[in-house]
């Protein structure tokens, strides 16, 4: 069975900590329609929080003139896919980044757990970044109410 | 969102309402730590009863008060996480360092 894209959602927003919850919101908002259970709706809505926090105070270390993009597609096979991407320091060596508890600002309490739980929350974790350049975090989650 | 501070048997409860993330961390550490120099409690209480999302910004929070409150020799308590809020703290290990009471499951 080909897979069609059902639904599609792009927006950028200002690296403003208000953001992360305004971001959760638009993903509830667009999964909504596919009936996610509550708990795979949580495990998005964590996941999607860790990145964009991520971006905003890594990649772009809090200056909030600058954009996150994120971008959501339904498929037709029950695969949500959220993509969240910054134009700001990039990652130098991300298998050190992505270690549970591994984290370059812990004097701000930040406990280095972010892609752990992107990874525990969701099927599917890809970081592609470049430094200098930004950063691209895709996740890939199934929901389960396709599957019958 | 607003947070309950409450002193309970020499105990400060502390109970965010609301999604506790990055943005929110940062008044809601400002204002706990103010608390526990004010009040000098024998144990401080994290009532998750009515907070209804937790990142790992919030184990963050709960993490750096522990660590103050153990130099000063004060205890921590977890009360009433909820499933959720539940696995991210057991996926980071903190039910190993902090007593939870009242999880659900």
């Amino acid at each position: 069975m080909k897979r069609e894209k059902l639904n599609e959602m792009k927006m950028k927003f200002r690296a403003l900590s208000s953001n992360e919850g305004f971001a959760r919101i638009v993903t509830t908002a667009f999964i909504m329609p596919y009936s996610p259970t509550v708990e795979e709706l949580a495990d998005i809505k964590t996941a999607v929080s860790e990145a964009v926090t991520n971006a905003i105070v890594h990649g772009y270390r809090s200056n909030g003139d600058k954009y996150v993009s994120l971008t959501a597609v339904m498929y037709s096979d029950g695969s949500l896919t959220v993509s969240i991407s910054d134009k700001g320091c990039g990652i130098p060596d991300i298998h050190k980044a992505m270690e549970p508890l591994f984290t370059t600002d812990a004097e701000n309490e930040r406990t280095g757990m972010g892609f752990s739980i992107m990874e525990t929350f969701t099927d599917k974790l890809r970081v592609v970044s470049r430094v200098g350049e930004g950063t691209r975090v895709t996740m890939t989650k199934r929901l389960s109410v396709f599957s019958k | 969102m607003p947070t309950d501070f409450k002193i309970q048997d020499g105990a400060l409860i502390v109970a965010p309402s609301g999604e506790i993330d990055h943005h929110e961390t940062k008044r809601l550490r400002e204002e706990i730590d103010r608390e526990i120099e004010r009040c000098v409690p024998v144990r401080v209480v994290f009532d998750f009863s009515r907070t209804s999302f937790m990142d790992s910004s919030g184990l963050g929070l709960i993490l750096g008060r522990y660590r103050r409150a153990t130099e000063k020799g004060i205890e921590v308590e977890i009360a009433n996480p909820g499933e959720k809020i539940t696995r991210i703290l057991k996926m980071a290990g903190v039910d190993k360092l902090i007593s939870i009471k009242g999880v659900v499951k």
